[in-house]
């Protein structure tokens, strides 16, 4: 597919098709992913890209957790699906946290629970982001809300795996999947692995080793010190780690949390992500609403929503019972959640419908 | 030779509890690595959940991956086909394997990576307390089966060679050098090779199957294995694929 890349020049391409194209610019050379609809086409698309390290494995299971091998091999890898296959994908997302594997995890988000509606939009794995796996652990995840950032999200996303040595998702959603639109996809930023032998592989801000560079690595999802010996009984060690995953990403949360602020004179905000807060923005065109456009969920930066807020009303606009809204409550007490949960989009004619309910 | 040179000597005494057999297998195994020369900076033993997934980590001096529950031949595959110059050993026990991560077994055997896999079997699982595994024999008592196991257990050689896999064996831990040979013999294969590597746990098998002193359990599986197929007994053997059927 080398006709997609124009250095420059915006091509006509579907959202899932820029992450695929934004995974190979961030340099992934691993790729791991079981079919699912609607995130299927980055699979498709990659296994005609990559001439190697591309593999269907048996379930996403074994998808996420051949990445982790992979990685740990030396290799930038990623793995992507949907609902169902990212409550199967957990367990190991938890191990990612736990033994600091940078990865790339997409879920492209469709109406559920369960099965749910396979080719319908939903918003409803906001909280599943973040907590999904078992114990405290933190993730950083990533909102694209059009198809220009589903490339460029994917390869921020690569860079923050690699900054971080952290699992990140990227929280897409089938419209914003499978829309057609135009996007430039040249080359971008790219922080690179660098594979360095350490004898400390687990302490503070240590670097990323590999596999077969002699530094005879302990690797375990159990509590372990920081060379990676497991420390099952001990309360120090268990305090230690945990107190570390999270502040590694918390004490960043400033530079991870991003977002666009569009009007931000208006006395009305909403604030929304993914195909929500593209329909918000038409629907800012005629209200003169302002919008929080969040391309961070989390790490959620509380103190910076509660400044952007202040003496404003919010409209939390999402495809869910109110995920989001529930974390905008915590900075600002003036806040209306407005929600659709039927499989499909609300388009900027429904909100602002929704919105003159309220004033 | 000395295997010390092959283990993290610090981390002992092992977690293992006495007359454990899976201790023979790292044994064994450290003897098939240090036959062939092989070099450990580029091998990577990958692990389960439970007993087995300690063999190989913490003691084994060598890059190794302590995985999730049933998965370390998924984890195995992404570092093989992310490095193909590592040479990967998945050790895992029979609820790992052949239970809970069934699926990646036969995968793997389908798929014929060059992966060499010990199963360490000893039908049962330890670590939890006892309870029935997929290879747990017909009218064992565990702490799941009071009156005696129901179900056919798994024959994992079966199994994994109607999968694909090109090189399949089974030996005991009683057999302890016939199992060497093998583990040797599934280094050198170029695909999946497969050892189902039957184990003793006299704690929590052995003691609810008349069978508490771990020397009675060696004495077991001596007088229940037999080369020949057919007799109702433990097979030890190698079963390889021929290059055609490769």
């Amino acid at each position: 597919m080398p006709g997609y890349r124009t250095g420059g020049e915006e091509v006509l391409i579907q959202g899932n098709i820029a992450c695929a194209e934004g995974a190979i610019t961030a340099g992934c050379k691993f790729y791991a992913a079981y079919p699912i609809t609607p995130a299927s086409e980055i699979m498709n698309h990659l296994a005609k890209r990559m001439s190697e390290g591309f593999i269907q494995m048996e379930d996403e299971i074994a998808s996420i957790a051949s990445v982790i091998g992979a990685s740990w091999a030396g290799k930038k890898a990623m793995t992507a699906t949907s609902g169902p296959g990212f409550s199967l994908m957990q367990e190991n997302i938890g191990y990612a946290a736990m033994t600091e594997t940078p990865c790339v995890i997409v879920d492209v988000q469709r109406a559920g629970p369960s099965t749910g509606q396979a080719t319908k939009v939903a918003q409803g794995d906001v909280f599943q982001s973040r907590f999904g796996s078992n114990g405290d652990y933190e993730t950083i995840v990533l909102a694209p809300s059009s198809a220009q950032e589903m490339y460029d999200l994917t390869v921020e996303a690569f860079n923050m795996a690699e900054r971080f040595r952290t699992p990140v998702i990227l929280l897409a959603d089938e419209t914003i999947g499978r829309v057609r639109e135009e996007a430039e996809l040249g080359p971008r930023n790219v922080i690179d692995r660098k594979s360095e032998p350490t004898e400390e592989p687990f302490g503070e801000g240590s670097p990323m080793p590999s596999f077969g560079m002699g530094c005879n690595l302990l690797i375990t999802g159990s509590t372990h010190d920081s060379k990676g010996y497991r420390r099952a009984q001990d309360a120090e060690t268990q305090r230690w780690l945990s107190e570390k995953l999270r502040k590694k990403v918390e004490d960043h949360k400033k530079e991870l949390f991003k977002y666009e602020l569009i009007n931000e004179e208006a006395e009305n905000v909403f604030v929304s992500f993914g195909i929500e807060a593209r329909a918000c923005e038409e629907a800012c065109r005629a209200l003169d609403f302002g919008l929080l456009k969040l391309n961070t969920i989390f790490p959620f930066d509380f103190d910076e929503v509660s400044k952007l807020l202040e003496g404003k009303k919010a409209f939390v606009v999402e495809l869910n019972y109110g995920q989001l809204a529930m974390l905008v409550r915590n900075c600002s007490d003036d806040v209306r959640s407005i929600t659709k949960t039927n499989g499909e989009p609300m388009g900027p004619k429904e909100i602002i419908g929704e919105v003159k309910k309220w004033m | 030779m000395d295997v010390n040179n092959y283990l993290r000597t610090e981390v002992f005494p092992s977690t293992f509890c006495p007359g454990c057999g899976h201790g023979i297998i790292l044994n064994a195994l450290i003897r098939a690595i240090d036959d062939l020369k092989l070099d450990m900076r580029k091998m990577v033993f990958v692990s389960g959940i439970g007993c087995a997934g300690w063999i190989t980590s913490p003691h084994i001096k060598a890059d190794t991956m302590h995985t999730t529950h049933g998965r370390p031949l998924a984890f195995a595959t992404g570092i093989k086909l992310a490095n193909p110059e590592l040479k990967v050993v998945v050790i895992a026990g029979d609820g790992d394997l052949a239970s809970i991560g069934g699926n990646h077994l036969i995968h793997a055997a389908r798929r014929n990576i060059d992966i060499t896999t010990i199963c360490a079997n000893n039908s049962i699982y330890g670590m939890t307390g006892g309870q029935a595994s997929p290879t747990t024999p017909e009218g064992a008592i565990t702490l799941t089966t009071p009156e005696g196991s129901y179900y056919n257990p798994f024959d994992l050689c079966a199994l994994v060679r109607g999968a694909g896999a090109g090189y399949v064996a089974r030996a005991t831990v009683y057999h302890a050098r016939m199992l060497a040979k093998f583990i040797k013999d599934a280094l050198s294969y170029d695909g999946f090779s497969f050892i189902d590597a039957v184990s003793t746990c006299p704690t929590q098998y052995g003691r609810r199957n008349s069978m508490s002193d771990p020397f009675e359990m060696l004495e077991w599986l001596k007088r229940n294995a037999t080369t020949k197929e057919g007799e109702g007994k433990i097979v030890i053997k190698e079963w390889i694929a021929s290059s055609a059927e490769k």
